[in-house]
């Protein structure tokens, strides 16, 4: 019985566990926080059809409980030494694992708003990410602003640390357009007299019905879009933001008072896809996400023989795509042992 | 071309086939990084100049891309080559010489849109 | 007095480059403003003369700024200068010695060992034979380093070479053939006549037993004259030009001279002081970003050519590293402003928006806090500064908090000065109109500005990190030291460009653990941010960025304190290292010891309630 060690015991590392258990091997997920699910835990409802992330989350902790592979958590990999045709890995734990195959399913990082500090996180009080509006979304969330009323203008700010030079992410994390249509929608039905507004340089609705979503936001819901980059957010005395951007389809600047700034962040490699890559000896992209042998036939074959990649470190990744993504890998992988 | 029987109003209408590219093409050169603008309008809103007087940096781009080099020269007189913009652009693009070098440039390429 | 016509080539070479200096450095000192002929006249005359002829020695001659930097360096420079002109006074006084005269021409002291050929009887004539032979040893040696520098610049501490051009080819070639060649017909006329001294008469009778030296003395001493005449005629179109352009550049400076905004004599001749040692091509930052072909040394050498192109004059950071490891001291940052006002000098705007516009009127208060454009996009800085007014219970008025004009100098570091002149005064009305008595800046590019050129009588100009430590200095600010060690950057403007360096520490040291790095103060290093530079690219920008940082992370700090707002952006863009301006910190460490208060107060609070 072959045995295969999965870094990561997020949705993609959960689901490739599951599947590689069902075809007979023998699976060990080690996870870095006290309990699986990694970004899931911090998502309320999935676009495009506000699937309750629950639903994921429980059918993932089914497998977790059902199923016969193990998961070490709160626990990371120090290193991986090749040895006879093996793998042997040691963890911050000081235990010592031999595995016939590696599955790296790091997932990625959520951008840190401060570091676009004009947008003002952290430095201004009603300056929200995206993140946090998952949670207060909830039905026990609390939305109230200045003075506890509830916010009567909201603006969602698109791009915030992607497609950005100077954030260092010159890539599109591909979900934060749709994200914010799904919560400016959310908001609506919270608040259903508020003024919301979504400022976007381009709105990226590529997937299955992003665009009708977009659609409905504009014709049901009245969230206004206004195509201009947001520069900077300064505060008021009553703590209101005033936001400067340019209504580039009207080819004027524009001043606004809101309330509430939520910005949209994007995706990046974080510091566990980086270690996994240093101690595999993978390459990373300019982007920092993991290097894929290519990018048709083999995205789940690392540049190591015998070192796999499945899910969102490999590039921005919607939940379903990384599912998708992580049912690959385990075919691969099954494959592939069954070839040695 | 056709016209497709209404009457258009010259002015309006951008002929582009009149379009007289040596500014563009001379600033470009000179600017490679120009040519990644995608018009996200974050240089106009941070504009230190917009906040006195009306000012659209980001439209300069439109302006020299479409031959418009009357307009051009008297908009581009009014930046006070502050950095905002460049501290802001997504793309990295060096502004304030695309300005400088239009400053420079445009005396020679004067032209009067019909 | 007998004579021979190998000495014609070098006595016209001598006419010829005498009168050309004096014609020139005539026309440059007639070309400079009355002010500056005035500052000339009343300044020949008093100790400013001495300490110029003091400088001369020491930097002219003993190349003391260049020992500094390397000793090899120092020591190939110093043995060419000093020892050629210790070989000359000595070789006149030699000759004055010698004829009982001291209307010696020019031509017996240089060929000497010619003209007298009975060796010296007296204890003088000896001592001073053996002192010339002992200088031409010294330059020798200098000579034979010159030209392994060219092989091999590393040793001498720098890493590249100047280049060369055709008058440089020639005048270097002579230079160098001039020692070899007198050494050698010195020391054959010794291995002839017998009259040479410790050096050239042992080495003369060597040639003597292996040569045909009677017949190699005139070609030796005709190839010798020759060698320094074409010197002399190289020189006007060669570097050497600085050997007597750098001694007048001395003493105008020390007479009070400064470069000025437009081209003039005494730019020029700085133009001409430039001896292309090389020492400020390893200063450059932009090295790192391979750019090779913009730094200090191969514009002035454009601009004597009259082929400087715009993109290297613009591709500058103007960050000063140059014009302070310069050993000739030239003023490199305002040579290239002032050839950058005359390049844009066409198409200055007029911004008559400011003056038409409405003009807000200024309140009155005692303390104007202008934050400065760049500041606005840094806004953690703004709120702190805010909260600082706040603990410090000081009334103000903020000046930019809405909109205002730029202050100026991002269009002065371009060279659009009269542009510039504009926006000052728009602001020095609304300024002037507060009766302020003081004016707190948060940017250095703002601060240096308004100290230079804005002309605020009455009013105290400080960058905020002066102002905060007169404010804890005075006890109005609370101090608490936290555990954080912190590196210090230098800002380009502040630093060099404006000479704080202490106020920034001071204040630092109150709040947090300062690290003293290896490149600070003086030789700080630019982030690459700097506005001055507007042809470089971003990933150009980051390469010099990365450098600097690579040498702040050796020494592992829990963070990076700036002192500027685009300092600050620069460094944080990164994400290697959390950057916060020293206001940040300040504040920080307030906030932390009033949460420390109040948790105090609280427990205070809750025993006093239960006892």
């Amino acid at each position: 019985m072959k045995h295969i060690v999965i870094i990561g015991g997020g949705i993609a590392g959960i689901e490739t566990a599951s599947v590689l258990t069902d075809a007979g091997h023998w699976v060990t997920v080690i996870e870095k926080e006290a309990q699986v699910g990694g970004k899931l835990n911090n998502w309320s409802y999935l676009f495009p059809d506000f699937t309750p992330a629950d639903k994921i989350k429980s059918v993932l902790q089914e497998k977790c409980n059902e199923k016969d592979f193990s998961i070490l958590h709160q626990t990371e990999v120090s290193s991986i030494h090749r040895k006879n045709g093996k793998f042997n890995i040691e963890t911050s734990e000081e235990q010592q694992l031999e595995a016939d195959a590696i599955v790296v399913a790091t997932g990625y990082e959520l951008f840190d708003a401060r570091r676009k500090e004009e947008y003002g996180y952290k430095i201004y009080d009603h300056v929200i990410t995206s993140a946090d509006l998952e949670q207060l979304l909830l039905p026990n969330g609390n939305l109230t602003v200045a003075a506890g009323e509830n916010p009567k203008r909201i603006a969602f700010v698109h791009c915030v640390g992607s497609r950005d030079e100077k954030s260092g992410n010159h890539y599109c994390s591909k979900v934060c357009c749709i994200t914010g249509v799904k919560q400016a929608i959310e908001l609506r039905k919270r608040l259903p007299e508020a003024e919301i507004y979504c400022f976007y340089m381009d709105l990226r609705m590529y997937g299955k019905h992003f665009e009708e979503l977009y659609r409905e936001a504009q014709e049901k819901y009245d969230i206004q879009f206004i195509r201009g980059r947001l520069s900077e957010a300064s505060e008021k005395i009553d703590k209101s933001l005033l936001i400067k951007a340019e209504d580039t389809l009207s080819g004027r600047p524009l001043k606004m008072n809101v309330d509430l700034l939520v910005l949209l962040i994007g995706m990046e490699a974080g510091k566990g896809t980086a270690s996994a890559a240093a101690s595999c000896g993978i390459g990373c992209e300019d982007s920092g996400f993991l290097k894929t042998a290519d990018s048709f036939l083999n995205s789940n074959f690392s540049e190591q023989e015998g070192i796999f990649l499945a899910g969102s470190c490999t590039a921005p990744m919607t939940v379903n795509d990384t599912i998708l993504h992580a049912r690959s890998a385990a075919q691969e992988v099954n494959n592939w042992l069954l070839r040695k | 071309m056709k016209d497709f029987g209404y009457t258009v109003i010259k002015q309006r209408t951008i002929d582009y086939d009149l379009f007289d590219g040596r500014l563009l093409n001379e600033v470009l050169e000179l600017e490679p990084s120009f040519k990644v603008c995608l018009s996200c309008g974050g240089c106009t809103a941070t504009c230190s100049t917009n906040d006195l007087v009306s000012f659209n940096v980001r439209r300069m781009n439109l302006l020299l891309r479409r031959g418009e080099t009357v307009e051009l020269e008297s908009e581009i007189k009014k930046c006070m080559l502050c950095g905002k913009c460049m501290l802001v652009c997504p793309r990295g693009i060096n502004i304030r010489n695309v300005i400088m070098l239009i400053k420079k440039s445009i005396p020679k390429y004067k032209t009067v849109t019909l | 007095m007998e004579t021979n016509p190998f000495i014609w080539p070098f006595t016209i070479g001598l006419l010829f480059i005498s009168c050309f200096l004096i014609i020139i450095i005539g026309i440059w000192i007639s070309g400079l403003s009355h002010i500056d002929k005035i500052r000339i006249a009343h300044s020949i005359f008093t100790r400013k003369s001495l300490l110029a002829i003091r400088e001369t020695f020491m930097e002219s001659l003993l190349h003391r700024k260049i020992f500094r930097k390397n000793l090899v360096l120092g020591y190939m420079h110093m043995s060419l200068a000093f020892g050629w002109f210790l070989l000359i006074v000595v070789g006149h006084i030699e000759a004055w010695n010698h004829y009982r005269s001291l209307s010696v021409p020019a031509y017996k002291a240089i060929f000497f060992r010619y003209f007298v050929t009975s060796p010296g009887t007296t204890l003088s004539e000896k001592t001073l034979a053996a002192c010339v032979d002992l200088l031409l040893v010294f330059i020798l040696s200098g000579v034979m380093l010159a030209y392994f520098k060219r092989l091999n610049s590393r040793v001498f501490g720098i890493k590249k070479t100047t280049k060369l051009k055709a008058g440089d080819r020639i005048a270097l070639t002579a230079l160098w053939l001039i020692f070899p060649l007198r050494f050698l017909a010195e020391s054959v006329s010794a291995g002839i006549h017998h009259n040479g001294s410790i050096v050239s008469q042992p080495t003369g009778q060597i040639l003597a037993s292996l040569l045909p030296v009677h017949t190699l003395e005139m070609p030796l001493w005709w190839a010798y004259s020759i060698a320094l005449t074409l010197f002399f005629v190289a020189l006007p179109v060669s570097r050497y030009m600085h050997i007597p352009v750098e001694v007048v550049l001395i003493f105008l400076r020390n007479y009070g001279i400064r470069v000025k905004k437009r081209i003039d004599g005494y730019s020029r001749i700085q133009v001409y002081s430039c001896s292309r040692c090389g020492i400020c091509l390893d200063s450059c930052q932009m090295t790192h970003a391979k750019i090779k072909d913009t730094q200090s040394v191969y514009v002035l050498k454009h601009i004597r050519n009259k082929n400087l192109t715009d993109e290297k004059l613009f591709n500058c950071l103007l960050c000063g590293r140059c014009q302070s490891d310069c050993p000739v001291g030239l003023s490199l940052n305002d040579l290239r402003i002032t050839q950058r006002i005359e390049s844009t000098k066409e198409y200055n705007s007029s911004y008559e928006y400011l003056r038409n516009g409405p003009v807000e009127v200024s309140p009155q208060t005692e303390v104007i806090y202008f934050a400065g454009c760049m500041t606005h996009l840094t806004p953690a800085i703004i709120k702190s500064m805010k909260e600082i007014f706040a603990v410090a219970r000081v009334k103000y008025w903020f000046m930019d908090e809405d909109k205002t004009s730029c202050c100026g100098r991002p269009l002065m570091q371009v060279g659009q000065y009269e542009a510039a002149k504009k926006l000052i005064e728009h602001n020095r009305e609304r300024i002037l109109a507060s009766k302020a008595k003081k004016l707190v800046v948060s940017c250095p590019i703002c601060y240096k500005v308004f100290n230079e050129d804005y002309a605020l009588p009455g009013i105290t100009v400080q960058h905020h990190s002066e102002y905060l430590l007169e404010l804890m200095a005075n006890k109005r600010l609370p101090v608490n030291k936290m555990p954080l060690h912190v590196v210090y950057h230098d800002p380009c403007e502040l630093g060099r460009g404006s000479g704080i360096y202490h106020q920034p520490r001071l204040l630092l040291d109150e709040y947090a653990e300062v690290i003293p790095v290896k490149n600070e103060k003086e030789t700080a290093l630019c982030c690459g941010g700097s506005l001055a530079n507007i042809k470089i690219q971003m990933n150009e920008r980051n390469q010099i960025r990365d450098e600097a940082l690579k040498e702040y992370l050796s020494y592992q700090p829990d963070m990076l304190a700036t002192a500027c707002p685009l300092c600050k952006k620069t460094f944080a863009k990164s994400n290697k290292l959390p950057v916060h301006d020293i206001a940040e910190i300040v504040y920080m460490a307030i906030q932390e010891k009033q949460n420390l208060q109040k948790t105090e107060y609280k427990k205070e609070m809750k025993t006093e309630f239960w006892k």
